[in-house]
C-alpha cells in the first residue's frame, strides 16, 4: 500500500534509509512515473471530467481486514486522499470533491466520532504547513457543509485553510464536512429568504422615500435561486460521482448537483483506491460521456 | 501543428481506440455471461433466485431515459414482470414526463384513496397515480425534482413572509428539513423514499430524480429497456435483499464481512 502511494510523489514519500533502495526506489519511481504519464497522455485524447466526487468508503473494513485499529484505517483514507488529488492535478481534473463526514455520522460510537474530529484537525494543521501538497499544487481548499456542528478547534482549522488557499488558482479541493445534501437544500433556501427579506426591506424603505415600490410582493424563487445559494456555487456539476466498496447509494451527498453525473461504485475500498481505480473510471465516464452531454445540453436548451 | 506533433496525437489516438475496443470486447464477453446467468435464473435452474424476500422493499423506482420511455409496450411488460414478482408499490420516473403522459388516461380511472392514505401522501399530490393488478404505480417527471424543490422554498418563504407582514415577529425563521418535508407535501412533492431505484438507459444517472427522496435509496443500473430481461430483475432484487443500510450507526466487527462485494457496514 505505501509503495504504491510513493510511487506518485515525492511530498507523500517517507524517509528512505538505505542508499542503494533510494537508488532503487528513485529508478523504479521515476519508471512509474513515465508510464503513468504515458497512460494519462493516452486516456486524455479521450473527454476528459473536469469534475470528479468521491464517497470515500470503507476505511473501517480495511481496518478491519488487517487487523488494524480502525483509527489507523481513516488516516490511510486520508493518504488514499492526497494521493487522487495528485493523479486527478496529474490528469488535468480541475474540481475534486469529497465526502469526509456525512452529518449522520455524529450518530457513531462518540469515541470514534472524537478521534475523527481529532484526525480531520491534525491533518488540516499539517496541510496549512509551507511545503504541504496543497500548497506545491497551488490548490484551493473549500469546506462544504455545516462548519457550526464542528468542535471548534477543527472549524477554526478549516476556516484558516480555507482563507489562506482562497487565492490560489490551481486545482480546487472541496471537502464535504459535515455535510448532507438535503441539510445543503436548507441552507441555500434560508439564504435566498434572507435575500429577499433584504431585498423587501430596501423596497420598503424606498417606499418611505416616495419612491416606486411594487406591492411588496417577492418574485417567485427559482433553481437559478437555489443554485446560487449552494455550497458548490461557482463550481461545475460534478462528471463522475464514485462511490467506493461497492455501496450503490448516494447517502445524501450532491443529490442536487448530481442530476446527469455518471454514478460509480468500484468494489474496492477507499484506502485501495489507486491509480488504475482512476483510470478504469475516466475510460468508463468516456465511454458514457456521449449520453451524459447530449442529456445536459437539451435541459440547457430546455432552460 | 508540426508534423511530429500530429504524428504523436495520431498514435495517442490509435493507442485510445485500442484500449476502448478491448473494454468494448471484454463487456461483450461480460454481458455474455450476465444474459446466461438471466436466463438460468428465470428458467428456476438457479435456487437461491427462486425465492424472493420482499419484505424490505417498500417501494421501487424506475427511472427510464426519456427516449427509451416512448416504448409503452416494453414498460407495461416490465410492470407485469414486477406485479407478478409481488412489488406492491411502484414509481415511474422520466425527466421529460414522457411516463406521466403515456400513462395520463389511466389516471381519471381508479384512484386508489386507501392506498394513498396508507402511505401517509398528501391529499394534494399532483402525481399521476393508478392501480395496476394490486400495484400502486406513481408516475414522476423532471418538474417534481429541483423545480419541486424551488416551489416548495417558495411556499415556505412565503409563509413567513406573510407572518412578517402581519407583524408576528420579526424573528429570523431557522428552516429545518422538517419545515421543507412539509412544505413538499403542501406542493404535491411529497411521497415515500423508495428503497432502491432501477435505471434503465445508456449510463448509470439518476437523471434528476427528486433529491428528497433519493437520499439512502439503493442505485442499481439495468441496461437499455429494449433489451430488459426478467432474469436481471430477479437479480436485482435478489441483491437488494441481500444488502444491509446503517444509516452512519455504528455495527458491532462482528458483522462486518471483508469481501467488498458483500459489504454490510457503510455510511
Amino acid at each position: 500500500m505505501e509503495g504504491t502511494l510513493t510511487s506518485c510523489s515525492p511530498a507523500v514519500n517517507p524517509n528512505i534509509e538505505k542508499p542503494e533502495d533510494m537508488v532503487k526506489t528513485g529508478v523504479l519511481a521515476r519508471f512509474q512515473n513515465f508510464l503513468r504519464k504515458c497512460l494519462i497522455a493516452v486516456i486524455s485524447y479521450g473527454p476528459m471530467p473536469n469534475h470528479i466526487a468521491f464517497i470515500m468508503d470503507g476505511n473501517r473494513r480495511y481496518a478491519k481486514c488487517r487487523s488494524i485499529q480502525q483509527g489507523a484505517g481513516h488516516r490511510v483514507g486520508f493518504f488514499a486522499l492526497i494521493a487522487n488529488l495528485l493523479y486527478c492535478y496529474e490528469m488535468g481534473v480541475k474540481y475534486m470533491t469529497v465526502y469526509a463526514f456525512s452529518i449522520d455520522n455524529f450518530k457513531r460510537d462518540p469515541k470514534e466520532v472524537q478521534s475523527l474530529m481529532q484526525l480531520m484537525e491534525e491533518k488540516i494543521n499539517e496541510l496549512l504547513e509551507k511545503q504541504s501538497v496543497i500548497d506545491k499544487l497551488n490548490c484551493k481548499v473549500n469546506f462544504w457543509g455545516n462548519l457550526e456542528l464542528l468542535c471548534e478547534p477543527v472549524r477554526l482549522a478549516a476556516q484558516k485553510l480555507m482563507a489562506s488557499t482562497a487565492g490560489n488558482t490551481g486545482p480546487v479541493l472541496s471537502v464535504c464536512m459535515p455535510y448532507n445534501s438535503t441539510s445543503e437544500i436548507v441552507n441555500a433556501v434560508s439564504e435566498v429568504y434572507a435575500e429577499r427579506r433584504e431585498m423587501l426591506q430596501r423596497e420598503h424603505d424606498g417606499d418611505c422615500n416616495g419612491q416606486a415600490v411594487n406591492n411588496g410582493v417577492h418574485p417567485e424563487i427559482s433553481v437559478a435561486d437555489l443554485d446560487r445559494h449552494m455550497y458548490s456555487a461557482g463550481c461545475p456539476d460534478p462528471d463522475i460521482v464514485i462511490r467506493t466498496s461497492g455501496e450503490t447509494r448516494l447517502s445524501n451527498f450532491l443529490l442536487w448537483q448530481t442530476t446527469f453525473s455518471h454514478l460509480q461504485n468500484p468494489d474496492a475500498l477507499w484506502p485501495d483506491f489507486s491509480f488504475r481505480h482512476l483510470v478504469w473510471s475516466v475510460l468508463q465516464y468516456q465511454r458514457a460521456y456521449p449520453y451524459l452531454e447530449q442529456n445536459r445540453n437539451l435541459a440547457k436548451k430546455q432552460l | 501543428m508540426s508534423r511530429p506533433a500530429i504524428i504523436l496525437k495520431l498514435i495517442l489516438g490509435l493507442l485510445w481506440v485500442i484500449i476502448h475496443l478491448t473494454i468494448s470486447l471484454f463487456n461483450l464477453w461480460s454481458l455474455l455471461i450476465y444474459n446466461l446467468q438471466c436466463y438460468l435464473i428465470s428458467s428456476g435452474l438457479l435456487r437461491k433466485y427462486q425465492y424472493l424476500h420482499l419484505d424490505r422493499l417498500n417501494y421501487l423506482a424506475i427511472v427510464v431515459d426519456s427516449k427509451e420511455a416512448k416504448n409503452t409496450v416494453k414498460i407495461r411488460q416490465l410492470l407485469s414482470w414486477l406485479s407478478t414478482m409481488g412489488v406492491k408499490h411502484i414509481c415511474l420516473y422520466d425527466i421529460e414526463g414522457v411516463l406521466k403522459r403515456s400513462f395520463e388516461p389511466f389516471m381519471n380511472g381508479s384512484k386508489d384513496e386507501k392506498a394513498r392514505e396508507s402511505l401517509d401522501i398528501g391529499a394534494s399530490m399532483n402525481h399521476s397515480h393508478y392501480g395496476y393488478k394490486n400495484m400502486v404505480i406513481d408516475c414522476l417527471s423532471g418538474s417534481d425534482g429541483k423545480e419541486g424543490i424551488a416551489k416548495a422554498a417558495d411556499l415556505l418563504c412565503s409563509t413567513y413572509f406573510n407572518g412578517e407582514t402581519h407583524g408576528n415577529g420579526k424573528k429570523e425563521p431557522k428552516f429545518t428539513e422538517a419545515d421543507m418535508a412539509s412544505a413538499l407535501k403542501a406542493v404535491g412533492c411529497g411521497g415515500p423514499e423508495p428503497d432502491l431505484l432501477l435505471m434503465y438507459g445508456p449510463a448509470r444517472c439518476h437523471l434528476g430524480f427528486p433529491a428528497w427522496r433519493l437520499r439512502y435509496t439503493e442505485i442499481m443500473h439495468m441496461g437499455p429497456l429494449k433489451s430488459m430481461k426478467y432474469g436481471a430483475i430477479v437479480k436485482a432484487l435478489y441483491n437488494f435483499s441481500q444488502k444491509y443500510q446503517n444509516y452512519g450507526k455504528l455495527l458491532g466487527f462482528s458483522t462486518l464481512n471483508c469481501s467488498p462485494a458483500k459489504s454490510m457496514n457503510s455510511f
